[in-house]
Order: C-alpha cells, then structure tokens, then sequence
C-alpha cells in the first residue's frame, strides 16, 4: 500500500520526519518497505530500515513557471521554443515535449502553462536513461540554439515515469514558487500484513498514525443520500447472505468523462494506479481514501438489458459450465462458488473480481450506477487465484472489507463524480444488507494485561489506547469494555477477542515499553532427548573418526537415485513422495537412500578431492499403511570412503586408496564404541555392492545395515572426472534400530593389576574359512583367561601352500586376582591348538 | 711367588698408561679398547688381584688395597671419559638434526560436522540452559497440523505468506499433505504429547523443536526452499509476554554477546497473538547501519503469545494457561556468526566449504 504523506495529511497531523514516522509504523506492525521522497530531502541513510528512493529539490533551482508562448524551432521541427517567465526574468527554453505542439505559433497564450522548471546546475534524473539515473542539467547547444535550462517531466522529477510529455501545474500556482513547496511529498510504501486489512487505504493508516502518534483523526463525514431498499430505477437480490453480506448502489446522472484534475492525477500516480478517466479515477480514488473497492457500470447498458425497465441486480455464486468476458476481454471459464453480479438478462461481473466488458464505462457513457458492496474475500479468493487476476479490489476483498465500508464508498465515489464529472447524483442510495456485522464486545481487566504482557496497566491507560483506535470503551473498576469500531473484522469474540484487544494495547503503548523478565514459572519435569542426544553421540564418534558430515536435500528423483543400483538391476520399485508442486522435476521426490545422496556429494567433489569420508544422517521417506497417509520418515546413517588414505603432505605419505578394511575399521570402531553387544559381520548380497566385498553388519540376528565396496557397475553410473580412480566404500545403517541397541549402561573393565603373559600364536587353515570363525573359536576356548585377541598378519602364498593361509595372532593371557603360571597358560594355549585343529583343521605353523 | 714390589710397580706404570690411553677415547672403539686394556680379566689389574693369593700373609692386605684403589681410579677414569664421550656425541647430533622449522605439518584429516550441526548445537544448548528440552518432529505434515490446528483455516489469507510443497496423493480434501512449512506443528504435537501425560492437569511445557522446513520459493543468496528452523515454546500458568522478550534476549547474549540487544515489533502470525518479530541489533555496527544490516537490526525471526485457540487444539486450557512461542532460521544465524555469503553453500556440501568449519 503507498501513501503519500499530503494524503494521510487530509485525515491526520504528521509534524514528524518521515523516517520517525516509517519507525512507528513499522514498530506497530505495518512495515514500511520504502520511502520515495518527491522533492523533500532523503532521511539520513541507517536512519531507517526501509529503502530509500526519490532526490531533494533544489529550492532555487527547481521552481514554478509559466508558459507565455510557444513558438517554432528555426531548425527543428520537433522540437519547440517556449517564452517563459520564471518568476524574476523571461527566458526562451528549447522542448521536444509533444503535449507542447498544439500551442505553436499561435501568438501569446490567453491562459498561460503553469510549468516545473529547471535552471541550469539542477539535479534531475535523466529522463532519456532506463531507471532514475541523477544527472546535473548543463549548457549545451541543441541544433544552434543555446539552452542552459529546461521544462521538466514527471520522470525527471522522480514523480512517475512518465516522459513523453512535460508535466502541467495547477494555473493557480505564482511563477517562482519552489517546486518543492508545491509538491513536495513522501510516499510510503507499507507491507500490510493479513491482519491489517483495515489499513489498506489512506483513511485506515491515518488511523493508525493517530493512535500511534497520540494526534485527533480527522475522519471523513458523508452527508446521506438516504438508503433505502429499491428504487425506480434499480433493485436488489443477494440469494446467499454468506457470500454477499450488503451490496450498495447508486446512481448518477449526466457525467462528463473527461481526464481528472491535475491534482487528483498526480495523487493517484503517487499512490501507484494509472489516472484513465474521471469516473474510473473516482472509484480508484474512494477505494485508496476508504478502502472500499467500487465498481462503475453503465446503466443504460444495464437499462437496455432490462429492457427499458428499472435494472435489478442479483448476486448467486456462479454454476457450472457458465463463462463471462470480463473488461480484459478474455472469456473466462466460471468455477463454482465464484461470485456474480448479474441482472436478469446473465453475468454482468465477477465479484470483487473484475468487471464484464459489456456494461464497462466508455467514453459515450452517461449514466453510471455505482456498486459497493462486501464479499466473501474466501471465494474471492479462491477466483482471483483460479482466475490469475491479482488486482487492487481483490486484494482488498481477500482480506476483508468491512460491510459498514459499502455505503460510505457509494458516497464518497458519488461526490467524486459530482465534483470531477458534474454528475448529478440520485438522492437515494439503494442498500441490501441482509447480514448485518455485529460488532464484538470484549472485556479486559488489568489482569488480563498483566498476565499476557507482564505489564501493569490501569483499566483507564487501556481504555485510552484502545480509544484511539476507535474502539467504544467503557472502564468499570478493573475492568475495560470495549466495541469494536465498525472498519475492523479481525477482532474476535470471547477468549479470542481478549487476545486480540491485548495485542493492540501492547502495540500501541509500544512493544518496547514492555520489560524483558525471565520465566518465573516452575521448570518443567526434565527428561531430556535420548534420541538425539545419541545421534550426537554418533556424531561425535564419526567426526572423531575423520569424517566429515554432511547434510542434503530431501529431493531427488528416481532416476537420479536409481544410479546407486547397477543399469540392469532390478530397480527401486517401492513407491515415490512426490511433491506435487515441485520448483522442478529434479526437486520432485523425496529420497528413498542416504547413500545415494552421499554418493551424489561424492560425485560433485571428486574433481577437487583426493579424500572423501562422509557420513550423514536423516530421514528417507517411505510410504506406509499409516491411516493418516503420512510416510515413514526413518532415519538413516550413511558412511562413504573413497580416495587416499591420508591426505597428501609434502612428505611422501600413504597414498594408497581405502578399501573395504578402512570401511569396516569404521563401523566396528563405531558400534564397539556405542558398546553394541554381539556384532558380527555377514557376507552381503546386495546390488549396490561389489559381490565380494560386501557385508551384512548384524547385532545378534537383527541387521543395522549393509556396507561395502560400490559395484564397479554403480560406480560408473557416475562422472567421476578423469582422475579420481579409487574404489567408493559405502555403508547404509538403520540409525533408529541402532540407537535403541545403544545399551543405556555400560561396564568398564578395571585396569589389570596382575602381569600378562603374551604369546603370539600362528595357524594355517583353508582359504575357504573365514578369518571370523577361527577368532571365535579362539575367544570361546580361551574364555576368561584370554583377555585379548588380535590379528597381527596375514600371509599368502610360499611354503603355506595352494588354497591355504595363515592367520597369527597376539594372544595376551591375563587373570584379574593373581599371576598367571607357565603351566596355566600352557594349558589354554594347547587347548587352543587341538581345537582348532579339530574344528577348523587349523595346523600350527612352524 | 710374585713379588709385592713388583706387583706395585707394576700397578704404577699401569696407572700412569691408563692415565694416557684415556685422554685418547674420543669413541665407542677407543672406549672398548681401554676397558679391555685396563679393565679386563687379562689386565694388569685383573693380574695383580689374582696374585694376591700367592703373597705372604704380610703383603695380602697392602696389595689388596692397593688393587682396590687401582680398580676405582680406572673405573673412575672410564667413567669420565664415557660421560665426555656421550656429551661431545650429543652436541655433535644436536647440531646437525637442525629442522626447517617453517616446513608445513603433516596433514591430518580431522573430521567436521556440518556447520549447521555446530550452530545447532550451541543453540540448543543456550535453550537447555533455560529449561527447553528438544523436541523432534516430523517432515512431512498433514495440512490440519501444518495449518489447521495453527489457526490457519482453509482458505485463509495468511496461507499466502507460506508458500507451500504439496505432496502429491489424491482424494485428501481439505487435509492434504505438504512438507512443513514451519516447524510450528512441533508445538501441537509437543504439546499434545506433554498433556497426555495428564490430560485434567497438563504439565507445563517448554521445549524447543529444531527441523528441516520447506517452501515454495526461488533459490537465491539469501533464500532457501529448504532450511532449518528452530521453534520454542513454553506454557504454564504464568508465562508472558515480557518472559518472550527475556529469553530471546538472553538468547542473543548467549550469541553475540553481553550487550547484544533484541527489538521486538508487531506483526502477524495466525498461531500467535500478540504477535512481533524479533530483530538482534547488528553487531557490526551497533546499531548506527551498516552493509550487514541494512538500518541498525537484524531481522531474525517470528515470536508471540501462543494463541487461545493454538492452546485449546494442544489440550491447554486458554483461560488458565498461556504461552509463549517463536521461530527463526538456524542457517540465518550461521550466516552471520561466520560470515556466510551465499545460503546456497549449506546443502550444496562442497567440502570446500564444509572444511573451513
């Protein structure tokens, strides 16, 4: 909504600088988006957190002149000499403006051209450049004529931007006067939000502008055509009350339509609407002034549709298969629960919406009915949306336009007409108001102040910052009723309605009169978040672990994630969320695999990578039977490795690339640490994965995940750059089955105070055993006396033979209560051996 | 039978050669031939101490003296020449293990968490300090949670300032699904889940709901179609307006600072009421403007009074509780404690990014 401040200035004293006053407004909720000074000077830049347009006027050198006669060019047919007087001598000034040529050469004019003038040194903007571009007006010669001065433009004035032709004055205006003196303004551009519908006029800011500033308002008084409900020359029908509350017409006679004055041109300009004639002018211009969009039809076009009879008007909510040709001339498909104006003979307008082409104002027009009238702004909405016709009156009724507003409207739009169009108006207005508004009453104590705001207000402070808002108030002891002025809807009934008074108490005693305090309430029960503060557990572990976590978009699309399984394998075939509206079909479904996304960051970094280790965490949506629709949304843990060991240095360094044992040091160091019991590790069948690199990491019988070297296949379904050649490791762990084996309690053991004994023991056994079986077996016959186990080497090949390998292992013998004996250890040691023998065939190695 | 005088004699001369051949070690090879020499089974010493048994009675105890003194002043010699020996080395390899000390480090690969992870958990942990336990929330919402429950009725105007995903399923009339455009459903479910606990008297709630929220919008520096965002809330029976503004203060002390201050100016949210949006004053420029902020503050996020109605759908009785919520986006603050340019950078996890953190 712009306002220019000489506007708000009709309703209300504003003798503060404009910044002070964007300041308030915004503080109050109404933020002022920019100020566009026309003329006056620009509030200091940091003094404001609006944007700043507009220039000052140099007072001297940017004034009021007249136009005493226009002559020819002696070489030049566009362009025009024009005698001026500038208020203290006579100069001769060179134009091209076309609104000029009219005048030529016909001698002195009998009513002299009040112009805005510009004496050299002048900063204007360049009305020849794209945008506001300042430039300092110079001497120059155009086509052998001096010229050092000129006549100015809207455009070059930073009024509007127009420049075809140069701008007219009021004649009234005294040659020599600043310009700045006669139109200096200040346009404020405020961002209303939903609930400040009633501020989407001049009259409605004024309003807030003398609450907020404490000044009297200056409100607009109508003197009655009288309503009444039909008339000779039109009637009534509103068929649904909900969607129409009240319509208003009335009637005026004989218009002249011609241009609106200057002054009402210039004033709907600042205000951002284009000036077309002067009765559409009068609607535009009640609407800014009162917020009550109108609607001007041609009634003999609606007389004649009546056949000659008085017109009656009906509004319904349209039916199916129904279209109209609104004043764009675009023939528009109706919706049901659209809302119509029709007469008897079909559409005349869509409702708030925009007018039919039929019965719109032209210039032949004489008679104009005028309708003002309130809406569902719900299906209003709804039309102007389906419709895509974002327009001022729409915008208005989508928010909610008091039906009180109707009739004032009528009255203001009728007045206007009269002055501007020398209309005659009918004494009579005709008026359904079939639901009438009924205004809230809600009472607030100052307890009610206190316990919201934690602020002590008296009843009689209350009553008087609701009283400037125009609501009725009435103080008895603690307590304020108040009755809500008849331009707001959004004030609510009961509990509802005190919340809402209470917001406007504290917004006009000012949000930061209210203290800052620290909750006084009791602290609730304390339980914390076990979930999340494992996930950081798990966090922390990975980053400890070098890897670098990672966070994604949720969007991606099948095909995009159906590149981490091989082209001819079996796809993802469980169903998408997909987004209906989505910003692009890349961003159209949600993810099924954490991996994937690591595996898409993965890609985007290996032209400027040599070492990538990942790790992310968060959700993959799955559809479920859930009776509310709603996906599973699990949430997933995701490792990735690929690429050098250790990161190069200039020393020579371990630049091998990371295979599956660095994958698996990972999760174990992971799980051991989460003190998972009973991890083991299966060999895996997985398409993502290299057949035989893959494994099932398991606790107990339950699986947490799968992990393993990418499939050579899946890893060439990604652009990897010419030189990043390293296998792509990869682990895909259920986090929510993960965390809830996280035991919530662990043992540590003591450190031992007894000596170890420790031996290193090395077998030779089919290749065919896995490594696994023979540790097991190890730990299970050592049992308690066997306090560690590790594999130091494993060995392939010379004397060990075809299809066999050797395992050695470093076996630390320990006991808790004493030192252990050579003949103790002796024994565990060859129990060990035969067993392994017998169960595994595992022979010692010599 | 040897003769005590020569054995004497014999330890003189010795004395005086070993007092000679010590000077000469200047390493471990000349070290080991004066042990040899003077220390071994074979030397002269080792000769003397043998012959003691073979002398008279008289002589027994002078020689044996004499050997034992012999012993320690060898000893006594070897250990010094050792000792000089092992310094001259010492030095000697300290002046020539010189390092450029100016060489880079070894790189070591330390891992990170993503810096909306870290500026998330200093939030939350500003919050814990206050009482607020986490609570998470879902992604994808019903429209009766994202909206309805939050006073947003269908076909209200203030649907427009949230910008909306819809997920594609069918037949959902008014309740379709959408990805949350806030994390405001957080505070029905919280506080849904909290009053259960005893629904004829609900405990108080004060919880704090971080998460991935969504909408419809143009990606550009500054705008996200998905970011993170922080909510709080707090009921009980004497919660209020001014305790709002005390804790986001606290909050931006916590962050910016003992003098941070915050500015609190009204606005509009369906699920609030009052309702006011929360600034931080620019901690660059105090507040006179700068190229940071643009008039002095920092426009951080949306705050207000829990709305009766919001209360009642949550199971809070609005005539005996009140409440207080907010929201504000956690890449927002990151941006500004690191001086992030480009909001783009979170998602997108260039590790050239995500590395500097």
């Amino acid at each position: 909504m712009k306002a220019p401040l000489s506007w708000l200035e009709d309703f209300v004293e504003i003798d503060l600088p404009v910044a002070r006053l964007a300041h308030l407004l915004t503080m109050a909720g109404m933020e002022v988006e920019e100020i566009r000074v026309i003329g006056l000077p620009l509030p200091e830049p940091g003094s404001t957190t609006a944007q700043l347009s507009g220039f000052e006027w140099d007072r001297e050198k940017l004034v009021v002149a007249e136009v005493t006669e226009v002559m020819p060019h002696p070489n030049a047919d566009r362009l025009v000499l024009c005698k001026l007087n500038d208020g203290k001598q006579e100069h001769i000034v060179l134009t091209g403006a076309p609104n000029l040529f009219e005048y030529k050469g016909i001698g002195t004019l009998a009513q002299p051209l009040k112009v805005a003038y510009a004496k050299e040194g002048a900063q204007l903007y360049d009305g020849h450049q794209d945008g506001l571009v300042l430039t300092t007006l110079k001497r120059t010669k155009i086509r052998g004529v001096e010229s050092y001065s000129m006549i100015c433009s809207e455009k070059e004035l930073g009024i509007s931007d127009e420049h075809e032709g140069i701008m007219f004055l009021d004649p009234a205006l005294v040659p020599g006067t600043p310009l700045v003196d006669v139109l200096g303004d200040a346009v404020i551009d405020v961002n209303l939000l939903p609930s400040f519908a009633r501020c989407a006029s001049i009259l409605g800011l004024a309003r807030e502008v003398a609450a907020i500033t404490g000044k009297p308002l200056n409100a607009p008084r109508f003197s009655p055509p009288p309503a009444t409900s039909d008339s000779a020359w039109a009637s009534l029908e509103i068929t649904d009350p909900s969607l129409n509350p009240r319509f208003v017409l009335g009637l005026i006679r004989d218009v002249k339509i011609q241009p609106s004055p200057e002054r009402v041109q210039h004033r709907l300009k600042l205000a951002g609407m284009r000036p077309i004639n002067n009765i559409v002018d009068a609607t535009n211009y009640a609407m800014l002034e009162l917020g009550e969009p109108l609607h001007a039809f041609d009634y003999d076009v609606l007389h004649k549709r009546a056949n000659g009879n008085a017109v009656k008007i009906i509004t319904r909510a349209a039916r199916q298969g129904e279209t109209l040709t609104t004043l764009d001339n675009v023939e528009r498909k109706l919706d049901e629960g659209t809302i119509l104006v029709c007469d008897e003979a079909g559409i005349l307008s869509l409702a708030g919406v925009m007018g039919g082409l039929e019965s719109e104002v032209t210039a032949t027009t004489r008679n104009i009915l005028l309708e003002g009238a309130s809406w569902n702004m719900i299906h209003v909405r709804r039309t102007a949306k389906a419709q895509n016709l974002p327009s001022e009156a729409s915008y208005r009724f989508t928010r909610g336009v008091h039906p009180s507003m109707a009739e004032n409207g009528v009255r203001r739009g009728l007045q206007l007409m009269s002055e501007w169009a020398q209309g005659k108006p009918d004494p009579l207005l005709v008026d359904a108001y079939p639901k009438p508004f009924t205004a809230p009453e809600v009472e607030i104590t100052t307890q009610d102040v206190k316990r919201w705001l934690g602020l002590e207000l008296s009843a009689v402070r209350i009553a008087e910052l609701l009283a400037r808002l125009e609501f009725k108030v009435e103080v008895s002891g603690d307590s304020v009723r108040a009755t809500c002025p008849d331009h707001r809807m959004d004030i609510g009934e009961g509990i509802t309605g005190k919340a809402d008074l209470i917001e406007e108490v504290a917004r006009i005693h000012g949000y930061d009169n209210i203290p800052e305090t620290r909750i006084k309430d009791a602290l609730p029960l304390q339980l914390g978040n076990p979930t999340l503060r494992r996930t950081d557990h798990v966090r922390d572990l990975l980053t400890a672990l070098g890897l670098q976590e990672i966070i994604s978009y949720r969007w991606t699309t099948p095909e995009k994630e159906g590149r981490r399984l091989p082209k001819d394998a079996a796809t993802d075939d469980k169903p998408y969320m997909r987004i209906a509206n989505p910003l692009a079909y890349e961003k159209a479904f949600l993810r099924h695999s954490v991996v994937a996304s690591l595996l898409d960051t993965a890609e985007r970094n290996a032209r400027h990578a040599v070492k990538m280790a990942l790790f992310e965490i968060g959700p993959v949506f799955l559809q479920s039977e859930d009776p509310s629709g709603l996906p599973d949304e699990l949430t997933s843990l995701g490792v990735l490795l690929a690429g050098q060991r250790s990161p190069s240095g200039w020393q020579k360094a371990d630049t091998a690339a990371m295979d599956y044992y660095d994958l698996k040091g990972v999760v174990e160091d992971l799980l051991e640490s989460l003190h998972i019991a009973d991890v083991n590790f299966k060999p895996g069948d997985h398409p993502s994965y290299h057949p035989g690199k893959c494994a099932l990491i398991l606790a107990g019988e339950q699986q947490l995940g799968v992990m393993g070297e990418i499939h050579p296949a899946v890893r060439e379904r990604y652009d990897w750059g010419d030189t990043f050649k390293a296998p792509i490791l990869a682990a895909d762990i259920n986090l929510d089955l993960l965390l809830s084996l996280i035991p919530e309690l662990s043992r540590t053991k003591d450190i031992p105070a007894f000596p170890a004994v420790v031996e290193d023991l090395a077998i030779v056994l089919d290749e065919t055993i896995p490594a696994v079986d023979a540790e097991k077996l190890i730990r299970q016959v050592g049992g308690k006396l066997l306090a560690d186990l590790q594999l130091f080497d494993l060995f392939r090949g010379g004397q060990i033979g075809e299809g066999k390998k050797s395992l050695a292992y470093r076996l630390t013998y320990q006991a808790p209560d004493r030192t252990l004996t050579d003949s103790e250890v002796a024994q565990v040691r060859n129990r060990i051996s035969k067993r392994l023998d017998q169960e595994l065939g595992a022979k010692l190695r010599s | 039978m040897a003769d005590y005088e020569e054995i004497i004699n014999k330890l003189k001369t010795d004395r005086e050669n070993a007092a000679r051949d010590a000077a000469l070690i200047v390493d471990e090879s000349s070290a080991a031939k004066f042990k040899t020499t003077y220390l071994s089974p074979s030397s002269v010493l080792a000769e003397s101490t043998q012959a003691i048994k073979s002398l008279d009675g008289q002589f027994k105890p002078l020689v044996g003296q004499a050997s034992n003194e012999h012993k320690q002043y060898l000893t006594r010699l070897y250990d010094q020449a050792i000792a000089s020996l092992k310094e001259k080395q010492l030095k000697a390899s300290l002046s020539s293990e010189k390092l450029d000390i100016t060489l880079p480090g070894r790189p070591v690969h330390r891992g990170r968490l993503h810096p909306d992870t870290q500026i998330l958990r200093e939030l939350l942990a500003i919050f814990s300090d206050m009482g607020f336990q986490v609570f998470q929330s879902r992604e994808v919402e019903t429209d009766e949670y994202n909206f309805q429950l939050l006073n947003f009725p269908v076909g209200h105007p203030a649907r427009d300032m949230q910008d909306t995903y819809f997920m594609d399923v069918p037949d959902r009339g008014d309740n379709p699904l959408v990805l949350r455009t806030h994390t405001s459903p957080g505070q029905i479910r919280a506080m849904r889940e909290i009053a259960a606990l005893n629904p004829s008297d609900p405990p108080p709630v004060r919880v704090i709901v971080p998460g991935m929220v969504y909408r419809y919008e143009q990606v550009d520096v500054r705008h996200e179609t998905q970011f993170d965002q922080l909510e709080g809330l707090a009921v009980g029976e004497g919660i209020t307006f001014s305790d709002l503004k005390g804790t986001l203060t606290d909050m931006a002390r916590r962050l910016f600072g003992p003098d941070a201050r915050t500015r609190f100016r009204a606005s509009y949210f369906p699920f609030t009421e009052p309702s006011a949006e929360f600034d931080i004053q620019c901690f660059q420029c105090k507040g006179a403007g700068c190229g940071v902020c643009g008039g002095g503050w920092l426009e951080i996020g949306g705050s207000g009074m829990v709305h009766p109605n919001v209360l009642r759908n949550g199971g809070y009785d609005p005539a005996r509780f009140t409440g207080f919520a907010f929201g504000f986006g956690v890449q927002r603050i990151a941006m500004l404690r690191y001086g992030i340019n480009d909001i783009r950078y979170f998602w997108d996890n260039d590790l050239r990014f995500l590395e500097q953190f």
